[in-house]
């Protein structure tokens, strides 16, 4: 019983990090039907925006040094992708071939500066030492950063919910998912929604980052592009467009993967490839999928 | 000023030259009524005015020119759209989907829950659960919102059941006595009850202008228009 609750809450912990990475992917792809390989670069830049703060800004590790890590981390991946939104994507939209190209290149690009610069080898991002620590539930010992994560995103999804539901560009970015076309029909600049939703997506991107380092004991330039493929993953089980889709996925392929892992030894990876072809086969719109381009 | 000069307007998609040369005028405070047989460019013209389809021409709105704008600053200009298909946003509600149509400080929803009483008790609905008529409501209404200057609305009775063409023939010819408006209609009686002038398209042309008492000659309507006039 102890075993399953620890893989549970790993596994619970691990989507957490997924939803980090997928939910902004989704609601770009959503919304502007571009397929972001870029986005990877956004959570290793917030990794790296985090390693500095924890290392040359803030080098004693308190909880508040790490939460301003994880900030900073987002706001630097979010302002990131707001750049890439405004000088390239924005010349290339209803262009997805040479969207892929061009986000590709990005991907490409940021990871040999950062890698030029910082070397390739994984750096140990400095936390607070009760991040060490581990809870006892029941029988289970259960380390604590894993309730960190699940902190983190359930805060991330809250605050994405929120806004696409109580605010009017969140109106203006639920209606553009669904057809992008009638919400400029209604006179509206959707592009304005574009660029919020590359910020968000960023920023949540960026704090996956921090949290990752944390969760792979190091910050690597290589981080964004092996993430990158389970935030794809999550985005077409979820549905492209839906944030809530985003998050129900990931829960589903972190469990999963936890559990396959263990029990089935090491097929995790094996079984969330079958969950994708099935859904694909089966629901080809995702479990929550929104989009009508 | 309220009108709107389109001329020599093409528009090419996918290969296919589905404008070719598009002339025509619509006077201010007047309904003008673009009619032709399915497939002959009608929607294609309204989706060409308000940028959604690229062209090449001129459109003059008031003098000024818009075929190159955006569809949001044409419509910021004062050119309300009702789409062909209603193309209302499914999960959102009536509500919301007639608040993302706000554009004005104080939108007029006296005007559109006087024409359509029944969005009232539907505002927490979600859209795409309204039936076929109460959609296009929803539709129509987020035009009536604002002061437009111009209302340009594609085929707004299509597909709806005769009770429900009856309640949005009445809302158009209320709007109709106090607005400039470009309407493509299949709908002959509704042509005849609110237009003052008629255009009729052919392959991507203009073949005709002209009031809407030739509605009322058979063998115009079936030569122009390839149908009976008795049936629409």
């Amino acid at each position: 019983m102890s075993t399953f609750l620890l893989i549970l809450i790993t596994g619970v912990g691990l989507g957490a990090l997924y939803f980090l990475v997928a939910s902004g992917l989704s609601l770009i792809y959503g919304l502007m039907g571009v397929l972001n390989f870029a986005h990877g670069a956004f959570l290793t830049i917030g990794a790296f925006t985090g390693l500095w703060i924890s290392t040359k800004v803030f080098p004693n590790p308190t909880t508040w040094t790490f939460i301003a890590a994880m900030f900073a981390g987002g706001i630097a991946a979010g302002l990131f992708a707001l750049l890439m939104e405004q000088l390239v994507i924005n010349r290339l939209y209803n262009r997805h071939i040479d969207q892929a190209l061009v986000t590709v290149g990005v991907s490409l690009v940021v990871t040999a500066l950062i890698g030029g610069w910082f070397g390739f080898d994984a750096r140990f991002l400095p936390t607070p030492l009760w991040f060490m620590k581990a809870v006892t539930i029941g029988e289970a010992i259960i380390p604590i950063d894993r309730f960190i994560y699940i902190g983190v995103a359930a805060i991330l999804l809250t605050a994405m919910l929120s806004i696409l539901k109580f605010t009017r560009i969140g109106l203006i970015i639920r209606a553009g998912v669904e057809n992008r076309s009638m919400v400029s029909a209604l006179g509206i600049n959707v592009r304005l929604a574009f660029s919020t939703v590359f910020f968000i997506g960023g920023f949540a991107a960026g704090v996956g980052g921090v949290l990752i380092s944390v969760f792979s004991y190091g910050v690597s330039p290589l981080m964004g592009g092996s993430w990158l493929i389970y935030g794809f993953i999550v985005v077409v089980v979820g549905g492209m467009g839906s944030v809530t889709g985003s998050a129900i996925a990931a829960m589903l392929i972190g469990i999963t993967n936890q559990f396959a892992n263990y029990y089935l030894t090491g097929l995790g990876d094996f079984v969330v490839v079958i969950i994708l072809a099935a859904v694909l086969l089966t629901k080809p719109s995702g479990l929550l999928g929104k989009v009508n381009h | 000023m309220s009108s709107l000069e389109v001329k020599d307007l093409h528009v090419t998609i996918n290969g296919s030259h589905i404008l070719q040369g598009v002339n025509f005028f619509v006077p201010e405070n007047k309904v003008t009524a673009l009619l032709g047989r399915n497939g002959v460019g009608k929607s294609t013209t309204l989706k060409a005015i308000m940028g959604l389809n690229p062209g090449t021409g001129s459109v003059k709105f008031g003098g000024t020119e818009i075929v190159a704008l955006p569809t949001h600053k044409i419509v910021q200009m004062g050119l309300g759209y009702v789409p062909e298909d209603r193309e209302i946003f499914a999960s959102l509600t009536v509500k919301e989907n007639l608040s993302l149509a706000e554009r004005d400080a104080e939108p007029n929803y006296d005007l559109v829950y006087s024409l359509f009483p029944e969005l009232l008790t539907r505002t927490s609905q979600r859209a795409g659960t309204l039936s076929g008529g109460q959609q296009q409501m929803v539709a129509i209404a987020r035009a009536l919102l604002n002061q437009n200057k111009i209302l340009v609305i594609d085929e707004p009775t299509k597909g709806l059941a005769p009770k429900l063409v009856t309640e949005v023939a009445n809302a158009l010819a209320h709007v109709a006595d106090h607005s400039t408006m470009l309407i493509v209609e299949q709908n002959l009686a509704l042509v005849k009850a609110i237009a003052q002038n008629i255009i009729v398209m052919d392959q991507g042309k203009i073949v005709f202008e002209g009031g809407p008492e030739n509605l009322q000659d058979e063998s115009f309507v079936k030569s122009m228009l390839g149908v009976s006039g008795g049936h629409k």
